[in-house]
């Protein structure tokens, strides 16, 4: 009796909703389609938006450009496919790899004693709690022309007496790449530690029991059913990287540029915000795109919660 | 029971992670006491001194010995004010999300309502775009919505709206409302309805049965949904650097500023006071909830 006294009353759950609302439509669903309808417009000439209705920003991100160098009226202009390309693929190598980076740890984590567990993840989570800047800063020091790598590697070159030319790490894909995976690890080993820490250990002796080698047995149980953890971390990882533009900043100079780079120099060098607009929706088409497909085919588990 | 603990493959690489996770942390930290201003390589540490000796780029001798780079960072202007900035920014946010987040929570886990299903779609948005999308969004909202205000009212000078404090603490209170709301929804699903039940037959309105019963038990739940906002607000970049303004500088954002243009011995200082500070509050709440347990 009570319960339908409590769930019959719309008015108050309403109330409790709302100054969420507030917020969520106020500071993302209008934002959101405010983006949508500057993007449609053009830059004037002191930077504001003239609002008209054109699909002209699209299509100069497809390629499509205007006053080419060449003299023609139209030319194609591969520049910001390539942009959005490396951003994809990109994100795509970080996640893989820090799948390979986060399984083994949240495995051992799982299946160590219970008294250690907790410490085990708090030290996953220290790291992750410093500073995201911060901890681009540390790769900025290790990875330098001056920096703890090319000293050590330059140390041991001494002592063998070999010749040492200092490496050109930093501002390379390669050290985008480093500090891409260094930022979101901790994000995909949680989910997987949640998943595989629920496993009925009993499905071990069953499989044993069954004769299943640990190999078998590691394909056919463990995996499947910690695909959940896999699935809630990947797009835990994908999605920030694909729109980051502070590792790639710091770390790929202007060697890198990304689509997050992309947008953040259209608002604030180029002052051209329908432009910048329309490179922010694709960014954000492409991921929800991504997510759906992903989520549909292995399905969305609680564990993106744990994270 | 399961072969795979021992492997030595799981057990090298558990250590090789822990490590990549570690080494840059402790580097950070070992540099915030160089004696080298330029930061290049690590020159040893400053001995003591009654007076700040310079000699080229090395510091010889400080009042503050190997703490020289905190002690000028405490005299940082700079710093101590975004440093306040980020604090308080996190604080206000930190309560008003906490609070309206625990009412969605309560409302989509325990009613019935028009527009249920579009207020829990639109709490997963800011989980599945990118931040940049969102922190972009508020921008070109906050750019028009100003411009139009200040036309329309005649505001000039000073007196022009524009993107600040105020902005940044909006922008935050709404990325953080769907993981507390997350967060405490998590705690209610497993929570037994016959206390609130029992206490109502005995009498108690529904007020009295929400703060003396209910609160209680999904206190553990809030408190770590606002730990949640508390750390994503600290930690937020992205949004923040879109929507702040002249004098709402916070950390990051000083800090990446800086380091497009110069690397300094301070931002180790700052971020081994970060990583000591961090680790300490958490240690702190641990021990807390364990206490609790």
């Amino acid at each position: 009796m009570l319960r339908t006294l409590r769930e019959n009353r719309p008015l108050q759950g309403f109330l409790l909703i709302l100054p969420t609302l507030v917020f969520m439509v106020g500071l993302l669903i209008i934002p959101l389609m405010l983006t949508l309808v500057v993007s449609f417009g053009r830059r004037s000439p002191d930077g504001g938006v003239i609002f008209t209705f054109s699909l002209e920003n699209y299509l100069r991100l497809l390629g499509y450009e205007r006053n080419c160098p060449s003299g023609e009226a139209v030319c194609f202009n591969p520049l910001y496919l390539q942009i959005l390309w490396r951003s994809i693929t990109l994100a795509f190598n970080t996640t893989v790899l820090v799948i390979v980076l986060a399984y083994p740890l949240a495995y051992y984590i799982a299946r160590a004693p219970a008294r250690w567990r907790t410490a085990l993840l708090f030290m996953v989570l220290v790291p992750m709690w410093t500073n995201f800047v911060i901890r681009v800063y540390a790769w900025m020091m290790i990875l330098r022309k001056e920096g703890v790598i090319n000293l050590a590697l330059g140390w041991v070159a001494h002592q063998l007496g070999i010749p040492f030319q200092p490496l050109e790490m930093l501002y390379t894909p390669g050290a985008v790449l480093v500090g891409m995976v260094y930022e979101f690890l901790p994000f995909m080993i949680l989910p997987i530690y949640t998943s595989l820490e629920k496993i009925d250990l009993s499905m071990y002796e069953a499989a044993a029991d069954l004769g299943a080698n640990p190999w078998r047995t590691f394909l056919r149980v463990t995996l499947p059913l910690s695909m959940p953890g896999v699935v809630a971390g990947t797009i835990l990882v994908f999605v920030p990287v694909m729109g980051t533009f502070v590792v790639s900043d710091l770390l790929g100079g202007r060697q890198v540029v990304l689509v997050g780079n992309l947008i953040q120099r259209q608002f604030l060098d180029a002052r051209d915000a329908p432009f910048g607009s329309a490179a922010s929706l694709v960014l954000m088409v492409m991921t929800l795109i991504v997510t759906y497909f992903y989520t549909r085919k292995f399905g969305f588990g609680e564990e993106i919660i744990a994270a | 029971m399961n072969p795979y603990q021992r492997s030595w493959f799981v057990r090298l690489a558990t250590i090789l992670v822990y490590f990549f996770l570690y080494a840059p942390i402790v580097i950070l930290i070992l540099f915030a006491f160089n004696a080298s201003r330029t930061n290049i390589t690590f020159q040893g540490f400053i001995p003591y001194g009654e007076r700040l000796v310079m000699e080229g780029s090395l510091v010889r001798a400080s009042p503050c010995g190997p703490f020289h780079w905190f002690c000028e960072l405490a005299k940082n202007r700079e710093v101590t004010h975004a440093a306040r900035n980020t604090l308080s920014i996190a604080f206000t946010s930190t309560l008003i999300s906490t609070i309206i987040g625990t009412m969605a929570a309560l409302a989509l886990q325990r009613y019935e309502f028009r527009l249920k299903t579009f207020s829990q779609i639109s709490l997963y948005i800011p989980i599945v775009i990118p931040e940049i999308v969102m922190g972009i969004g508020i921008l070109v909202l906050f750019t028009q919505l100003f411009s139009l205000l200040n036309s329309l009212l005649g505001l000039s000078g000073d007196a022009r709206l524009g993107l600040g404090l105020g902005t940044v603490t909006a922008s935050h209170i709404a990325f953080s409302i769907p993981f507390v709301t997350l967060v405490v929804q998590a705690r209610l699903h497993g929570f037994d309805k016959s206390y609130e039940e029992a206490a109502m037959d005995l009498g108690a309105n529904e007020w009295v049965t929400f703060w003396r019963v209910t609160f209680p038990m999904i206190l553990p739940g809030v408190l770590s949904g606002a730990l949640l906002a508390f750390t994503l607000s600290l930690d937020d970049f992205v949004i923040t650097f879109f929507t702040t303004g002249p004098g709402a500088t916070t950390l990051p954002i000083y800090v990446y500023g800086l380091l497009r243009r110069i690397i300094t011995p301070q931002v180790n200082a700052l971020s081994a006071l970060w990583v000591s500070v961090v680790f300490l509050a958490v240690l702190a709440i641990q021990r807390l909830e364990n206490r609790q347990v």
